[in-house]
C-alpha cells in the first residue's frame, strides 16, 4: 500500500526529469538556431550530425554548439554547487555568488591572465594556459572558501549574517579586479567588463571538455554523498549519529564546489544567481531529497541558463548582452522572496 | 550487560560538565536520565553516541569501546533522537528512510521500505507519510523523530526528552510504545527526561545527575522525596494512585 504510494511519489520526481530534458533538447536546438543568421531547426539537426552545407556546419559546430554547451555545463555546474552549499552551511541562501566564491575566483584568473601574462586580451579575452587560469582561479575562491569557514564555526552565526559576509567578500574582490582593470586600456576594459558579467561567447572546445571533466568529477562524488546530505539537512548531530564524518563532507564538498565554480568562472565569467534559482524551484516542486535534488537541479540550471542565454542574445538583436545581466533580473527577486520567507 | 559506562568526565570549554560518571545498563532496559537543567543530561547523552568526546573515561558497547568502532558501526548499534529538531523540505517517508542510511549500500531496497512502513504503522504516521516536514506540528514531528530512531533497528536507543512538545495522549502513546519496543524487541533506551511522573511510570532504572555528578542510580526505590529535594530543590510527597506512582511537588 504505502510501497505503492512511495513509487507513485518517486515517480512524480521521474516526470518532472523528463519534462526537464525534453526543455533542454528544445531550448539547445532553438540556441543554436537563432543569432545573426538564423538557422531552421531541420537544418540544425542536420548539421549536428555532419550533414548539410559547410557554411551551417561551421556556423553550428564553431559558435553556435560551443555557446550552447557553455550555457548547459555552467548552469549544471553552479546549480550543483548551489545545492550543495545551501546543504552543507545549512543556509538557504547560499551560492557561489551570494558568497562571494565567484568573485574570489575572478579576481584571481583576472591576476593571471591580466598581470602574470597567462592570457592576453585582442578582440576577446585570449586564455593562453587554461590550467594556470584555473588553477589562479581556484586559490582566489579558496580564499573566499576559507573566510566562510571560519564565519560559518562562530556560534549564532545567521545565514543572513553569512551573506552580508559573502557581500563583503565580493566587494573586496571586485576592488581587487578593478585595480587591475584601471591598468588596462579601454579596449580591455570593455571586454573585462563584459566577462565580468558573464560571457558565453567566447568559449572554445578545449575549454569546454576541462569544464566537463570537472564536473563530471563532481557530480560524481556529489551523487555518492546524496544520503550524507540528506542527513545533513536534519541537523550535524544527526547526521554524525548516522555515521556521516561531516567535518570531512563539508570540507571535500566545498573544496569540490569551488573548483567547479572556479573553472566555470575562468572561462565563462560570473554568471550570478543560477546557483541560488535553480535548487530552491526545484526544491518547491519535488522537495528537499537530495537524492533527486542534485540531479534535478542540475538539469532545471541548464534550461535556465540556455532560456537566459537565448533572450540575451534576442531581447535587442543584434547586439549581445551579457548573460548575467538576465540571470540576475531573475535572481535578485529571488533573493529578496527567500527573505521575505525566512522573516515571516 | 550492553552498555558501560566508566570514569567519564566531559569539559565545556574550561567549565566541568560531567564529572566522573560511571554506570551500567543491561539489555532491554528502559533507563531515565534526571536532574535540572543544566546538568549534564543531555551531554552525556551526546558523549554516549560520540557526538561529544570526554576527556577522561572509556565507554563499551557490547564490550566494544566507542573509540574504537568506526560511525558507520556505531550506527546501526545506536540510534539518536536530538532534542530539538525543525522539519524541512524532505518529506516523513523521506526522513524514515533516511535512518535505514547505516545500512544503505547503494540505494535502498524494497527491505528498507518495509521497515519503514512498519514503523510509520507503529507509530500511527502514515496518513502523515508524503507530507513535508516542515509542514508538521509539533506532536507528529516528534512522533516522526521517533519512528526514524526505530528504522534504525539500534540495540540501543537514545532519546533527549522524547515526550517534549507533545499533548497528554501524545505523551502516554510515545512513551508505550518506547516501552514496549523496548520489551518485545529487547532494545535497550536510555533518555533525558523531564517529565518525572511519565518516567516513575515507564522506566525501570533511573540515573539522577547533579552538577555533573551521579547523585543516585538504581530503581524505582530511589525516586524517594528526599532525593528529589536534593536534586531538584524541591519539596514533593509521592503518592500512589491505583498502583501508579505520582510524584506530587508541595511548595
Amino acid at each position: 500500500m504505502l510501497l505503492k504510494k512511495y513509487k507513485y511519489y518517486i515517480y512524480k520526481k521521474i516526470i518532472f526529469g523528463i519534462i526537464l530534458i525534453i526543455f533542454l533538447i528544445f531550448f539547445s536546438i532553438l540556441g543554436i538556431s537563432i543569432g545573426d543568421y538564423n538557422i531552421s531547426f531541420s537544418k540544425v539537426i542536420e548539421a549536428l550530425f555532419g550533414l548539410g552545407n559547410d557554411t551551417t556546419k561551421v556556423v553550428v559546430w564553431n559558435i553556435r554548439l560551443p555557446r550552447v554547451l557553455a550555457a548547459i555545463l555552467a548552469g549544471i555546474s553552479l546549480s550543483i554547487s548551489g545545492a550543495v552549499m545551501q546543504c552543507i552551511l545549512r543556509n538557504p541562501l547560499a551560492s557561489p555568488f551570494t558568497l562571494g566564491i565567484s568573485h574570489g575566483a575572478m579576481f584571481g584568473a583576472a591576476l593571471a591572465i591580466l598581470l602574470l601574462g597567462f592570457g592576453d586580451i585582442k578582440n576577446e579575452i585570449i586564455i593562453n594556459n587554461p590550467y594556470i587560469i584555473t588553477i589562479f582561479a581556484f586559490l582566489g575562491s579558496l580564499i573566499s572558501v576559507k573566510i566562510i569557514l571560519i564565519l560559518s564555526k562562530l556560534r549564532n552565526f545567521t545565514p543572513e549574517a553569512m551573506i552580508l559576509a559573502g557581500v563583503a567578500i565580493s566587494s573586496l574582490f571586485t576592488a581587487g579586479t578593478m585595480t587591475i582593470q584601471y591598468f588596462a586600456d579601454e579596449l580591455k576594459l570593455a571586454m573585462i567588463v563584459a566577462w565580468s558579467f558573464g560571457d558565453l561567447g567566447r568559449i572554445n572546445w578545449n575549454e569546454l571538455y576541462i569544464i566537463f571533466v570537472v564536473l563530471l568529477f563532481s557530480f560524481v562524488y556529489f551523487m555518492h554523498k546524496r544520503w550524507d546530505f540528506n542527513a545533513l539537512e536534519s541537523g550535524d548531530e544527526v547526521a554524525k549519529s548516522l555515521g556521516v564524518d561531516i567535518y570531512r563532507l563539508r570540507l571535500i564538498s566545498m573544496l569540490i564546489s569551488s573548483i567547479l565554480v572556479s573553472v566555470n568562472v575562468a572561462f565563462l565569467g560570473i554568471i550570478g544567481f543560477v546557483g541560488l534559482i535553480s535548487p530552491h524551484i526545484v526544491r518547491m516542486v519535488i522537495g528537499g531529497d537530495y537524492r533527486f535534488l542534485i540531479p534535478l537541479s542540475s538539469l532545471f540550471g541548464a534550461v535556465l541558463l540556455l532560456c537566459s542565454d537565448i533572450v540575451s542574445r534576442t531581447i535587442i538583436s543584434p547586439v549581445v548582452l551579457p548573460v548575467g545581466i538576465i540571470t540576475s533580473f531573475l535572481g535578485a527577486p529571488m533573493l529578496i522572496y527567500l527573505l521575505i520567507k525566512i522573516y515571516k | 550487560m550492553i552498555l558501560s559506562v566508566n570514569g567519564i568526565e566531559f569539559y565545556y570549554k574550561s567549565r566541568k560538565i560531567l564529572n566522573n560518571i560511571t554506570f551500567k545498563v543491561n539489555r532491554g532496559e528502559v533507563v531515565s536520565i534526571l536532574g535540572v537543567n543544566g546538568a549534564g543530561k543531555s551531554t552525556l547523552l551526546k558523549c554516549i553516541n560520540k557526538i561529544l568526546k570526554p576527556k577522561k573515561g572509556v565507554i563499551l558497547i557490547d564490550k566494544y569501546n566507542i573509540e574504537e568502532l568506526d560511525n558507520l558501526t556505531l550506527a546501526k548499534k545506536l540510534a539518536y533522537v536530538p532534542q530539538k529538531f525543525s522539519g524541512n523540505y524532505l518529506t516523513v517517508f523521506d526522513y524514515i528512510l533516511l535512518e535505514r542510511k547505516p545500512y544503505i549500500k547503494f540505494d535502498i531496497t524494497e527491505r528498507d521500505i518495509k521497515i519503514a512502513e512498519k514503523v510509520l504503522k507503529l507509530l500511527r504516521l502514515e496518513e502523515y507519510a508524503f507530507r513535508y516536514t516542515n509542514e508538521l506540528s509539533g506532536g507528529e514531528l516528534q512522533k516522526v523523530v521517533i519512528a526514524w530512531a526505530l528504522v534504525q533497528e539500534p540495540e540501543i536507543l537514545l532519546l533527549d526528552e522524547p515526550t517534549n512538545n507533545l499533548d497528554l495522549k501524545n505523551q502516554l502513546e510515545v512513551m508505550k510504545i518506547i516501552k514496549n519496543i523496548s520489551y518485545s524487541q529487547n532494545i535497550t533506551v536510555i533518555m533525558v527526561m523531564h517529565d518525572l511522573n511519565l518516567a516513575l511510570r515507564y522506566s525501570d532504572k533511573f540515573i539522577m545527575l547533579k552538577d555533573g555528578f551521579i547523585y543516585a542510580e538504581g530503581g524505582k526505590e530511589i525516586i524517594t522525596p528526599e532525593n528529589i529535594k536534593a536534586v531538584y530543590g524541591v519539596e514533593v510527597y509521592i503518592e500512589n494512585i491505583k498502583g501508579i506512582p505520582i510524584v506530587v511537588p508541595i511548595d
